[in-house]
């Protein structure tokens, strides 16, 4: 840890999360307006000292929606990312250390799994459960697992042959402690890796399900809807697209840089 | 290593060059114009290709060009003349004779036989699942009887009605193809069938043995566009030419771009908020009223349309004059404090919750229902809103009646005004809102039994002020239409119904 805090690049990211972690818990403090609140001769106003970010086609204030909607997109993609990487590396670990015909078996249903594109999956999910938050997250959280899993799978596959995981064996430790205390923490920089990118995956999902209307319903606001909506407006108010694209980036840009050091 | 790396760099930006310049390559010979396919963006898939069975406006608007009715409505509001060649009026409206147009042929190359007239009306007069005819007013028909050396159709009804030969633009089929028609559609309009992608088009050629003056463009595609968001990026992609219903602000963008002409007319809608009046609290007709004076009208019209739109108070829209009260788009006021004591009164003094669902790729309807749970915050009640995609709306809202609220538009099927307001009789099959009134049933019976044209018209306009005083919905507009066509074409045609005549429009020579 110590080693990475020398790295620059992590430590550029690290600000760039923090402070997108910050403005999401903080945002109704730091934001004058209602997110919802509409004004009728604000439609498409640019940008001015009270609303910094102008206002979309309802004339709410784009600022505050950019901040709530970061809290949303935020919650969605923690949500599922923890979802897809505790089932997959709970499956992977296992597949990948035992082996055998139950590696087979749970593989292969993986597989099948993996061969549905995302997107269908939760809308079963939406149609069976109806939609909302939770569903939205759990739907897309039972959609990542397969990736997740075949990669630690991989690198359990990788490590279970290794001189220290013997060493262990002959010392006494049990499976599961050298499951979860010597060969998943050497897996651990390959798991962050899928972590951050996961979690750009999953802000993108997000907005590709609330485009589709199957996500976040109206009048919420997520970074990802936002960006949907305002493709109709963007002649007439580019703000209302470039910020929350800017946001999206930034997120993707601060786990990126963290990823990056990781891994070097 | 590094002669590696600037031969990438070289590549890629060779490729990048390439694509730039293909690019130009498509939007160029878009631009210069006219060829002899045309598409058209529709906002949702098609629920049936079977004329009969579709009910969904967004389709029928489409099967326009396919089919044809005995008669047929052309833009002023008239019927005029289609497979039949002549209409004969007899025994005061409750016989008619047709004589069929000579030459009139399917698309299968078959002429139209009087016994195929027989057949398609008897199929519209068969009463399906719910018991009633598949156009209700059919079931008024005493006998269709055929004289084929004549090719006469004689249509005898039970009760005279004067309003009839509306109900004959009921598309014509062919006797021996029509249980196919859902998969092979085959009419006697001026375009035909060619093919059909679920979820993505609907492609039509020009029927070269139409009877009637043939349409100028070869090849039509109707291609499903999901969501309004990406119209203009699909116009001005060149992706579609023509796309029936952009958003004001749209219009106002592709109208600053020299490859467009934006036509703006009225949809020849009933938008509302629908409340299923048999789900609770919309029982009550002080809580239905209670929303009429909660919602603010032109504050919709404003946010989605920038202030265009007519506001209207019932079901009926301008373009069928002889029938519309323009007097009723005023009779809920929006009143706040009314409101509330109309609440009050039904025993909600703190207002309740409920949920509006509304079709996700219609724009308009999803932004009415914002604004529309934004105001009825003012009187406390909670609007959640639900968006479904087309087909569950139709399945659940539509079909099951199982829903709360809904933002819809609803058409005409005719130029009567019984297509706009039998579906609010208490035991209509399409009553979707559960609407149930005596007096309401009351006056539309008398209407339809009614021979005399101005007291009809009386009968009808009650039927408006009971849905009006009743609070059946929560009437909102006609929404303004703006429709974007490449320029190049000229000659779009404005029905009173919800129609698209591609064969009206023309390339510019």
């Amino acid at each position: 840890m110590k080693k990475l805090m020398k790295n620059k690049s992590f430590r550029a990211g690290l600000v760039i999360t923090g402070v997108m972690v910050f403005l999401a818990i903080a945002g109704p403090f730091i934001t004058p307006w209602d997110p919802e609140e509409m004004n009728r001769g604000l439609k498409f106003s640019g940008v001015s000292l009270s609303h910094i970010m102008g206002c979309d086609n309802f004339g709410r204030d784009i600022f505050s929606r950019v901040l709530y909607g970061l809290r949303t997109t935020m919650i969605v993609a923690v949500g599922t990312v923890f979802i897809g990487c505790a089932g997959g590396v709970i499956i992977g670990s296992l597949t990948g250390y035992f082996g055998g015909i139950f590696d087979t078996v749970v593989m292969r249903i993986n597989d099948v799994l993996f061969a549905f594109p995302a997107v269908l999956i939760a809308l079963v999910f939406v149609s069976l459960f109806g939609s909302s938050d939770v569903i939205l997250i759990v739907a897309l959280g039972v959609a990542f697992i397969p990736s997740f899993a075949r990669m630690v799978r991989s690198e359990f596959l990788r490590n279970r042959s290794l001189d220290y995981v013997a060493a262990a064996r002959l010392q006494g430790a049990g499976n599961f402690r050298i499951i979860f205390f010597h060969i998943l923490p050497n897996a651990w920089p390959v798991l962050l890796q899928s972590v951050i990118i996961g979690f750009n995956n999953a802000v993108l999902a997000e907005a590709g399900m609330s485009f589709l209307g199957i996500g976040v319903q109206p009048p919420a606001a997520s970074l990802g809807r936002m960006l949907s909506e305002a493709q109709s407006y963007i002649r007439v108010a580019p703000g209302y697209a470039l910020f929350p694209g800017l946001v999206i980036i930034l997120m993707v840009l601060g786990l990126g840089l963290m990823s990056r050091a990781s891994y070097e | 290593m590094r002669k590696g790396m600037v031969l990438k760099k070289a590549i890629s930006i060779l490729l990048t060059a390439a694509l730039a310049a293909g690019m130009c390559g498509c939007a160029g010979s878009k631009k210069s114009g006219v060829s002899e396919n045309f598409t058209v963006g529709i906002p949702q898939d098609l629920d049936s290709l079977d004329p009969h069975m579709a009910t969904a406006a967004g389709t029928k608007e489409v099967l326009f060009n396919m089919y044809e009715g005995l008669l047929k409505p052309d833009s002023e509001g008239n019927l005029v003349p289609a497979v039949a060649q002549e209409m004969t009026e007899k025994e005061g409206g409750r016989v008619y004779e047709f004589v069929l147009r000579p030459g009139v042929k399917f698309h299968n190359d078959a002429e139209v036989t009087v016994s195929d007239v027989k057949f398609s009306l008897d199929r519209c007069a068969a009463p399906n699942a719910d018991g009633q005819p598949l156009v209700p007013e059919f079931s008024n028909i005493a006998s269709v009887e055929t004289d084929e050396a004549q090719s006469k159709v004689t249509v005898t009804l039970k009760q005279a009605d004067t309003d009839f030969p509306a109900y004959m633009t009921c598309a014509i089929l062919q006797e021996a193809t029509a249980d196919q028609e859902d998969a092979v559609p085959m009419g006697t309009g001026p375009y035909m069938f060619e093919s059909y992608t679920p979820q993505d088009k609907l492609v039509l050629k020009r029927y070269d043995g139409y009877w009637g003056e043939k349409p100028e463009i070869k090849n039509v595609t109707f291609k499903i566009v999901s969501g309004t968001d990406t119209v203009v990026t699909d116009l001005e992609g060149g992706a579609v030419d023509m796309y029936a219903r952009v958003l004001s602000d749209q219009a106002d963008t592709l109208s600053a771009n020299p490859d467009f002409q934006v036509l703006e007319g009225t949809m020849n809608l009933v938008q509302a908020l629908y409340l299923n009046n048999d789900k609770k609290p919309f029982d009550d007709e002080k809580v239905r009223q209670a929303l009429c004076y909660a919602v603010d009208r032109q504050e919709i019209l404003d946010y989605v349309s920038d202030g265009k739109g007519t506001i209207i108070g019932s079901s009926m829209f301008p373009s069928f004059s002889k029938y519309y009260m323009p007097e009723l788009s005023d009779a809920y006021k929006t009143d706040t404090e009314k409101s509330k004591s109309l609440l009050k009164e039904a025993g909600y003094p703190d207002g309740f919750s409920f949920t509006i669902t509304v079709p996700s790729n219609y724009t308009q309807h999803v932004d009415t229902a914002v604004v529309i749970s934004k105001q009825l915050e003012k009187v406390g009640i909670d609007a959640k809103i639900k968006e479904v995609e087309w087909g569950t709306w139709l399945t659940d809202v539509y079909t099951a009646r199982n829903y709360e609220a809904t933002v819809i538009g609803v058409d005409a099927s005719n130029l009567t005004a019984s297509s706009l307001l039998s579906r609010f009789r208490s035991d209509a099959g399409n009553n979707f809102v559960n609407f149930s009134d005596a007096d309401y049933d009351a006056a539309y019976d008398k209407a339809m039994s009614e021979t005399d044209d101005e007291t009809r018209t009386q009968y009808f306009k009650e039927c408006e002020k009971i849905l009006s005083d009743k609070a059946a919905n929560v009437y909102i507009q006609d929404m303004p239409e703006f429709v974007v066509i490449r320029k190049g074409y000229s000659g779009y045609k404005f029905y009173p119904l919800y129609v698209q005549d591609i064969a009206a429009i023309k390339p510019d020579r």
